[in-house]
């Protein structure tokens, strides 16, 4: 019962980040999603990435359409105002809430049938404005709410819990996302947070259309043999590019790599990202590259995972639209209405 | 010409229609026209007639020139411009006998072309063009103020009126303002050389416009969206509503950019389709910013799940839907009023949406503005019903008007201090018994105040629930809430007729324009009618009244199937048979000729006439 809330009641002993707070204060009502679900994992990370980066919980909006990983927002950040919108339109309704205060960390999370079918337009449409915000797709490449049907990102060839095989062509979010022009594309697995936890702080830091598809094998309906969703298949075929250390602003940097073995990457906040490279050769600042690496690696049947595209220049639609800083929320009439005297200048001009 | 038939003879009341090529650049000399006769101290009503096109079809524009002021269509054409030959022959037979034809002569035509009870006048434009001219552009668009220039002096226009209205066009730009002085006399030389001038239409100087302006319900309804406070626009390119955000940016760029750093008070996005730009509009009223949209029925279909979504979840919305020719892709450039109940009863399961009816652009800048302050007070979707006759033409209205001690309504919203002070926040919670419930702003508490929004049912806090006494006890709410409403949208205007009567008429938005003039022919006719103009959705109880005091009321709107009446059948529980339905759809607007003979008829068969004794029965003269 997601009106269940629990209790607040704090250990005295818990610690508490920058602010006071302790991981409690970052979390939601209690899951009513599926036991081992993997969109719970997410919910668990995110309150983590948050708590670390000592984010006032209220200083969040958390936005999403509909699905199981919809609700997921009901069950994290229960101090930020949460929105569940309309199925595969998450995106405008974002959009809108950006617009009206700058101020705020937008934190929109979507899955596979909500992005990837009917919400296709408008994910394209967000990432190609440069929204400010972390875009998070819990992909498991099926409908869980409505029991078991192929969502658009399931692989072909995949067979259902049923048995029944996918005919049709895979949409991968992450190449999508990468040619729409996000300036900030990852994949993660469900079932690795320290990887998980590191990309969602780095694209809390960054500024602009952030985009991190988190696979996140769905326990009821696609976790079999024969699924290129499940847990073992994931584990079987992730290839990360990298791990990752984020690293705040007043963080001192201190870990030793050798040369060569690390990249920093530094974001828009002054925060740091530190990529371990797995892949030698993988430079996350070639988007070409990128794309051509994740479409063979992909051919090989490998889930590719990692910080994947960060573009540490990038702006936002805020700095598109050349708005004031203060948010346009906060704008009195004063700001707002130009009065009669204007108005007596208008009608003149219209004789 | 036919001897028998007698040229009309008039002053400062007739019609004057231009049949053009789209894209050929006479919009710009026809509005010139109009302008100058304005300037004149002549009234006029003004519409531009066109197709889906950028270039190539028929399009028209018609200028009724009326002392009188009436702002409406009369029906008929004195004086027509005949400048595309694609559509001569309907242009030649829609003039009234004893009228005029302004035509291109240079190439000869046969006499059957012509009529013999019409005046014609033939000059030839081409040909002077083509001996002044050698660049074929400047010969098409200088063709249009050649011609402009034979009208001011076929008709009596004072040609510095026109003069005047290039400089002003043409500021800054001397070298076309010359150019366009030149062919401007051109014209009127040419005229005055070949015809005896004025011919029988004749504009006379008169003090009949004072302080008042000519201006479109689309730029109008854009400056009260600006007056409103509206900081965030999402919009979707649809004819007829698309020139209402172009306004917005317009008048933006001039009164909200910062003069220090340049920088916008205001965002405008132009969004992927209509569900992307409602989806933009609600997510930043969620937020706290006052926001809307504009588009047309197509638009409105597409938007009706968000409809829902803000109807229930209880966000601010404020919609321009400027109406045109439907169902489907209809007559995009037609005007019509046929989005009543589609906007009244927007999405699906049980909902209502109040909705403002402006009659002229003037109201639109006011609708415009006070729709912000109603969306954000009763937290739900309004909608501003124009139409194409109001949005995209120039209507000739008393000036606009602001009051400076105005200031937003911005409704229940909770503070921080508020919430620090221990008030009860439950985010559906009916604490003042008007149906509205306080809200939060993302952001304002570091540990109270926060909510979830949501499209699925909940309780007064907020919290999902499925129960069936939470859901009654939430839409039941809302029902009050639309009782609130009641009393806050625009008032019904009430005026009686001149001699008491068992009968009324009742109409809204842009069909008061030729309802006024109809009213007083009719009068004439000695057809008596109490009025009532209808303003806004929820109806007014001053309706079911005005309704219950006559035995007859005719209901004139723009549409096939009788919108308004089902409305008011439906809402206030009216017996059918009282209400007799005018209907005029076939997407031109609704004329004052159409008006009284449709009424004229049916009060003769209603037996309408003035009661004896002076038995009052509506509710005295309203403003």
């Amino acid at each position: 019962m997601t009106y269940l809330a629990k209790p607040k009641i704090h250990h005295p002993a818990l610690p508490r980040n920058a602010l006071g707070f302790t991981r409690r204060d970052y979390e939601g009502a209690i899951s009513t999603l599926c036991a081992g679900c993997g969109h719970d994992s997410i919910s668990a990370a995110i309150i983590q990435a948050f708590y670390e980066l000592d984010i006032p919980p209220h200083r969040v909006a958390k936005l999403s359409g509909i699905g199981c990983s919809s609700k997921t927002p009901t069950y994290f950040l229960g101090n930020s105002h949460g929105f569940n919108s309309v199925h595969g339109r998450m995106p405008s309704v974002l959009t809108g809430a950006a617009l009206a205060n700058r101020d705020l960390i937008y934190l929109g999370v979507s899955g596979d049938g909500d992005s990837a079918s009917i919400g296709l337009g408008q994910f394209a449409h967000v990432l190609r404005r440069g929204v400010n915000m972390v875009y998070i797709v819990e992909n498991n490449g099926v409908y869980g709410l409505t029991k078991g049907q192929f969502s658009a990102t399931a692989d072909k060839g995949s067979k259902s819990k049923r048995g029944a095989m996918n005919k049709d062509e895979p949409i991968d979010l992450v190449l999508l996302a990468l040619a729409l022009g996000a300036t900030f594309v990852a994949r993660a697995f469900s079932g690795d947070k320290s990887q998980l936890v590191p990309l969602l702080k780095a694209a809390i830091a960054h500024r602009g259309a952030a985009f991190i598809d988190v696979v996140s094998p769905c326990v009821a309906f696609n976790n079999h043999p024969g699924s290129t969703k499940s847990y073992d298949y994931v584990r079987e075929h992730n290839e990360a590019v990298n791990r990752l250390d984020f690293m705040p602003v007043r963080a001192p940097i201190t870990a030793d790599y050798r040369e060569g073995e690390v990249r920093d990457v530094v974001l828009h906040d002054g925060g740091t990202v530190r990529l371990r490279k797995v892949d030698a050769d993988y430079d996350p600042s070639d988007k070409v590259a990128a794309m051509g690496y994740l479409e063979s690696r992909r051919a090989a049947g490998e889930v590719v995972t990692g910080l994947l595209y960060v573009d540490t220049t990038s702006d936002d639609m805020h700095a598109a639209l050349r708005t004031v800083q203060v948010p346009l929320n906060a704008l009195k009439d004063v700001d707002l209405v130009p009065g009669s005297a204007a108005l007596a200048g208008i009608n003149a001009s219209l004789r | 010409m036919d001897t028998r038939v007698k040229a009309i003879a008039r002053v400062n009341d007739f019609v004057v229609k231009f049949a053009n090529v789209n894209g050929s650049g006479s919009a710009s000399a026809n509005g010139l026209f109009a302008r100058a006769i304005l300037r004149m101290g002549v009234p006029v009503a003004a519409r531009n007639i066109f197709p889906s096109n950028i270039q190539g079809l028929p399009t028209w524009y018609e200028v009724r020139v009326v002392e009188a002021g009436w702002r409406g269509r009369r029906g008929g054409v004195d004086l027509m411009v005949a400048m595309n030959p694609q559509t001569w022959e309907r242009d030649v037979a829609e003039i009234e006998g004893g009228g005029y034809l302004f035509y291109d002569s240079t190439k000869p035509l046969p006499p059957s072309k012509f009529r013999e009870d019409v005046v014609a006048l033939g000059m030839p434009l081409t040909a002077i063009c083509n001996a002044t001219y050698s660049d074929p552009r400047q010969r098409q668009l200088f063709k249009n103020i050649i011609y402009l220039g034979a009208l001011s002096a076929l008709l009596g226009i004072d040609p510095a009126e026109i003069e005047r209205l290039l400089a002003e066009q043409y500021k800054g730009k001397e070298a076309l303002l010359d150019s366009n002085r030149q062919a401007l006399s051109l014209g009127r030389e040419h005229a005055l050389a070949s015809f005896e001038c004025p011919i029988g239409l004749a504009i006379e100087r008169r003090d009949a416009v004072g302080e008042r302006i000519f201006i479109d319900g689309n730029s109008a309804a854009a400056l009260g969206a600006v007056y409103g406070g509206a900081t965030v626009a999402a919009w979707y390119p649809i004819t007829p509503s698309s020139s209402l955000a172009e306004s917005f940016a317009k008048w933006c760029r001039k009164f909200r950019t910062d003069s220090a750093s340049g920088e916008a008070r205001y965002a405008i996005v132009q969004a992927e389709d209509e569900l992307a730009s409602i989806g933009m509009v609600i997510g930043a009223a969620w937020n706290g910013a006052r926001a809307f949209t504009a588009t047309s029925g197509p638009g409105i279909s597409l938007m009706q799940e968000f409809l829902g979504l803000a109807y229930f979840a209880e966000i601010p919305a404020v919609l321009f839907d400027v109406q045109r020719g439907s169902p489907s892709t209809g007559m995009p450039t037609r005007t019509q009023q046929a989005d009543l109940l589609s906007c009244a009863y927007a999405s699906h399961g049980d909902t209502k949406h109040p909705m403002l009816l402006p009659e002229d652009p003037r109201e639109c800048f006011e609708f415009g503005a006070l729709a912000f302050d109603l969306a954000d007070r009763l937290q739900t979707p309004v909608f501003v019903m124009l139409d194409l006759d109001i949005g995209m033409q120039d209507w000739l209205c008393e000036p606009l008007a602001w009051d400076d001690t105005h200031s937003m309504d911005r409704g229940k919203v909770m503070t921080a201090a508020d919430l620090d002070a221990g008030r009860d926040f439950g985010r559906y919670l009916d604490v003042d018994g008007d149906g509205i419930a306080y809200r939060t702003y993302p952001g304002t508490h570091a540990s109270k105040g926060s909510f979830f929004t949501r499209g699925t049912t909940k309780d007064r806090y907020a919290r999902y629930t499925e129960e069936g006494h939470a859901y009654v006890d939430n839409v039941q709410r809302l029902l009050r809430k639309f009782e609130t409403a009641k009393a806050l949208v625009p008032k019904p205007v009430v005026t009686s007729a001149a001699q008491p009567t068992n009968a009324g008429v009742i109409w809204f938005g842009s069909t008061g324009g030729a309802m006024a003039e109809s009213l007083a022919e009719l009068e004439r006719q000695d057809i008596h009618l109490d009025r009532l103009r209808i303003r806004a959705f929820p109806f007014d109880d001053a309706i079911v009244e005005f309704v219950a005091a006559h035995e007859h009321v005719f209901v004139v709107e723009q549409n096939r199937d009788a919108q308004l009446k089902m409305l008011l059948v439906n809402e206030c529980g009216i017996d059918p048979a009282k209400l007799t339905s005018v209907l005029h759809y076939d997407g031109t607007p609704i004329t004052e000729r159409f008006i009284t003979k449709e009424i004229g008829e049916k009060a003769r068969l209603y037996n309408v006439t003035p009661l004896a004794g002076g038995r009052r029965k509506a509710g005295g003269r309203a403003a």
